[in-house]
């Protein structure tokens, strides 16, 4: 299968990415999947004590071909992104020729204590969007003292 | 939808969109991956031969609480491109839709600056 970098000409994102690999490299314990780099969709997550979200830059998509699944405490996102056709279909020249098309999978694990009925995804903006609840249990509770 | 430079973010950091361009007899067309950047976020300008094209994601986006995993570092995008001559940026077309911006620029005598229409679709 074939990657390609989401912003191949971002000098930033591409010395951002370097320090991060070297980073990385340094970890004593990383995850046995890691979250590899520099793959399509470019895949963002921040978390709360109560939930996890994924945000996942996948432009361009029908919602209902994109694929999530979460097994075991592991969240897929894959499908495939067509190339659309350009307009006058004789003659045409590509002058310049980045974006991402074909089939892509991205693979995220999540934090243990995640609640596989707490899921919620959604698309906007060619961004999708999902969200993982955290089980109950995990979370910080204040605990009266008597 | 008309757009305008209200949100126009100057010359801060921002992310390099991937681009397709293709060209024809009739002109030009240039499809751009903007995700994430709502459509009144979209900034179209083109000033005597640049075109340039901008776009702030939606604050949303940044999440709630700790970021553990971050690829796009940044919530804006920013490019810009020379035109030739031959383009006629007074017939220029757009249309954004799920975050890809598609443009087409007709092949025309001269160029003097305007703003851009998108159209929703």
């Amino acid at each position: 299968m074939l990657y390609r970098s989401v912003f191949p000409g971002d000098l930033l994102s591409q010395l951002e990415r370097l320090q991060r690999g070297m980073r990385s490299a340094s970890e004593l314990s990383p995850s046995i999947r890691g979250l590899g780099r520099g793959g399509y969709p470019a895949i963002n997550v921040t978390g709360t004590p109560q939930a996890t979200e994924i945000h996942v830059f996948a432009p361009g998509m029908d919602p209902a071909a994109i694929e999530v699944q979460l097994e075991k405490g592991v969240l897929t996102i894959s499908g495939e992104r067509k190339p659309e056709a350009p307009a006058g279909d004789e003659k045409v020249a590509v002058h310049i020729d980045e974006r991402f098309f074909g089939r892509f999978r991205r693979v995220v694990t999540l934090p243990e204590d995640a609640d596989p009925d707490g899921v919620v995804a959604r698309y906007r903006d060619g961004v999708l969007q999902i969200s993982v609840k955290r089980k109950q249990a995990s979370q910080p509770r204040r605990i009266n003292i008597q | 939808m008309s757009t305008s430079n209200e949100n126009h973010t100057g010359q801060g950091e921002a992310l390099l969109p991937a681009v397709d361009v293709f060209e024809d007899e009739g002109g030009i067309t240039l499809f751009a991956d903007l995700p994430g950047v709502p459509r009144e976020q979209l900034g179209l300008h083109v000033e005597s031969d640049t075109l340039t094209i901008e776009g702030q994601m939606s604050p949303e986006l940044a999440g709630s609480g700790e970021a553990t995993h971050v690829e796009l570092s940044l919530p804006r995008y920013r490019r810009a491109f020379t035109l030739s001559r031959e383009l006629d940026v007074e017939k220029v077309s757009a249309a954004f839709e799920h975050g890809v911006l598609r443009l087409r620029i007709p092949k025309a005598s001269h160029a003097r600056p305007r703003k851009i229409e998108v159209q929703v679709g």
